[in-house]
């Protein structure tokens, strides 16, 4: 499989020579073990993520799309079993000792969290933190490292940062703060950003300018940024390129408008057409039936199978891999089958109703 | 408590300032000066007899005197100086070196942190007193050594609220964007996790302050702190029980031991009031 992919990204790498990826996922694994039992929240993440690039990782909660980022960086807990491949600039990051992956997190690869408030140290100042950042990775003096602190709050757009260095997280509001986050992320010049939902936590009307700000940084800095988040709207508005995950497993990966206009996996069929639209009126906003399998209780076959309206009897036997479509991919039976999208067609069916067939 | 004395004040008084805490600090501050001052402020030496034995409570001598005609309130107000700055010695260590423990075996967790707390278990299943005892006697009379037993005895409370804290606040998002930004186990632990852990241990120290004054006079009670003719308030007490009916002698260094206790409850119940927003 990981073959296909490369084949299919080296297509990619001729159009625009730099795009060599930056970090690559094969077949990244995450179980837990806990009092016996064991259950894998990740059964096999395929991704790349290429310099300058903007991928958007889209699931629902407990999809395993932030576990499987944070295992990616060596950040889960002891009772996990990683296994995979996850290289970074070619440089092997599972299994590697905790002492290097400390100079890679924060340096070459940077984390942002959903909750501002909760990921910044309540007793420290602000600027503290981020010249603390600086000076994990860095050898500079105190003094130098809240220079940098000011400049980055400015690079961030926080009025009067000279100012702001000096306060506590509670002085600053929702936005602020993770636009602090931000900067703390970007303290060392990353080559990547890891954004777990940086928006979920914020007010509607400031996930807009957090968005740009992550944005301009990402287009001034030349940083991949991998957007994780259950936002389909985030996702369209931002994303290069989009890896839909359910149930531990990436399902469909293509490209933002390709996707959009023409989704290849009926889960992500069910996400779009969930979206609630203003221009057509709908008695009943679209849900996908059922509810996504507990971790431990996968159903056989295909993970989505009792969910999905066009499952046939291969689908309850046989887990399909991920397809090449042509540069994109989806892991669905049906792949290239599926009748065309139209999501208000796909409104009206259901389970319950009878299935559209294929 | 607190509510009714904020209420009955008028709004210029900020709502932390309880009654308690103000007559706890006041309390407090008294034997402070006491331990400090009491060269100056007491007319007669503890350590000499200034007066026939055994006297009532008199204008010269306000608690009387004791069984060899020294006066009981200067031996009283001297007191304080034994007993303070022992409990406070012994407080100070028990926090650090329990604190120091218990973080270690929160955030290490694994076998050393299973170590160190089958430790405190060990050392927690033993009555307080009785273990004090049995180290301070096989230590040798003194306040020195009881010192040393009462530490002992009281590391092992602070190691499990230590633990109790850390576990708690290492699982905060701060401390996993802190090791996502590539900080090392010692500056998360120091820098991240710490500083947020001492407020339980802080009320607690408050309070055991006074425990500890109480435990030393305990031991001095049954000659296993403090030396005679020290005035320590445990041995004088032990005096006054001998002569049961001379009431005095007992008296002084028994309400000093009480008030301090009630102090320094009453300004950790107000530390509590204004550090910890989970209590009312």
């Amino acid at each position: 499989m990981s073959a296909q992919i490369y084949s299919a990204q080296s297509g990619a790498v001729d159009k625009a020579g730099e795009r060599a990826p930056l970090l690559s996922i094969r077949g990244l694994r995450v179980g837990f073990r806990r009092a016996g039992d064991q259950f894998e929240a990740v059964r096999g993440i395929d991704l790349d993520v290429a310099k300058g690039e903007v991928v958007g990782i889209v699931g629902e909660s407990g999809s395993g799309k932030s576990v499987g980022m944070l295992a990616a960086l060596g950040l889960t807990s002891k009772n996990a079993v990683v296994t995979g491949s996850v290289r970074f600039n070619g440089d092997e990051l599972v299994g590697k000792p905790a002492r290097e992956m400390r100079k890679i997190r924060g340096a070459r690869i940077a984390m942002i969290f959903q909750d501002p408030l909760s990921s910044l140290n309540p007793v420290m100042t602000v600027g503290a933190q981020i010249a603390e950042a600086v000076r994990l990775h860095q050898r500079v003096t105190r003094k130098q490292a809240m220079a940098r602190a000011v400049e980055l709050l400015h690079l961030v757009a926080i009025p009067q940062p000279e100012r702001r260095v000096n306060q506590y997280p509670h002085e600053f509001s929702g936005g602020m703060r993770q636009r602090a986050v931000i900067a703390m992320a970007v303290a060392n010049d990353p080559d990547l950003l890891i954004a777990d939902e940086p928006t979920t936590a914020l007010d509607v009307t400031v996930q807009a300018q957090i968005l740009s700000v992550l944005r301009s940084l990402q287009e001034r800095l030349g940083l991949g940024l991998v957007l994780i988040t259950h936002d389909l709207g985030v996702v369209a508005g931002h994303a290069d390129r989009v890896a839909v995950v359910y149930s531990g497993r990436v399902v469909e990966q293509a490209g933002v408008s390709e996707l959009f206009a023409d989704p290849r996996h009926p889960y992500t069929r069910g996400l779009i057409a969930s979206i609630p639209n203003l221009e057509e009126s709908r008695e009943r906003l679209f849900s996908i039936d059922g509810s996504p399998p507990a971790l431990g209780r996968l159903p056989g076959g295909c993970a989505f199978h009792p969910r999905c309206i066009y499952a046939e009897a291969r689908c309850r036997a046989e887990d399909p891999p991920l397809h090449d479509i042509g540069g994109r991919f989806s892991a669905c039976h049906f792949a290239t089958t599926l009748p065309p999208f139209h999501s208000a067609v796909l409104a009206t069916a259901s389970l319950d109703n009878g299935s559209v067939a294929p | 408590m607190s509510a009714v004395t904020t209420k009955s004040h008028s709004a210029a008084v900020p709502e932390w300032l309880t009654a308690p805490l103000v007559i706890g600090t006041v309390v407090i501050l008294f034997w402070l000066f006491m331990t400090v001052f009491a060269n100056l402020v007491v007319q007669f030496d503890p350590l000499e007899m200034v007066a026939r034995r055994l006297q009532p409570p008199s204008w010269a001598h306000w608690l009387g005197t004791d069984a060899l005609g020294r006066d009981v309130l200067a031996r009283t107000l001297h007191g304080a100086a034994h007993s303070l700055p022992i409990a406070v010695l012994v407080v100070v260590s028990a926090v650090i070196i329990g604190s120091l423990l218990g973080a270690i075996s929160g955030f290490v967790g694994g076998l050393t942190g299973a170590a160190i707390m089958r430790l405190v278990d060990v050392t927690l299943s033993f009555p307080p007193m009785l273990l004090a005892m049995a180290v301070a006697a096989s230590l040798g009379p003194g306040l020195g050594n009881a010192a040393i037993a009462m530490v002992l005895v009281w590391w092992p409370v602070y190691a499990r609220l230590m633990r109790a804290q850390v576990l708690e606040v290492k699982e905060r998002e701060h401390v996993e964007a802190a090791i996502a930004a590539g900080a090392r186990p010692r500056r998360v632990l120091l820098t991240h996790i710490l500083p947020l852990c001492w407020t339980p241990v802080l009320i607690s120290a408050t309070m055991d302050l006074g425990q500890v004054v109480l435990l030393a006079a305990s031991l001095s009670f049954i000659g296993l702190g403090a030396t005679p003719p020290t005035p320590e308030w445990g041995s004088m007490i032990s005096d006054g029980a001998v002569h049961f009916y001379q009431w005095w002698i007992a008296f002084g260094p028994g309400v000093a031991i009480l008030t301090i206790v009630l102090g320094f409850n009453f300004i950790g119940d107000g530390l509590r009031d204004i550090l910890d927003p989970r209590s009312d």
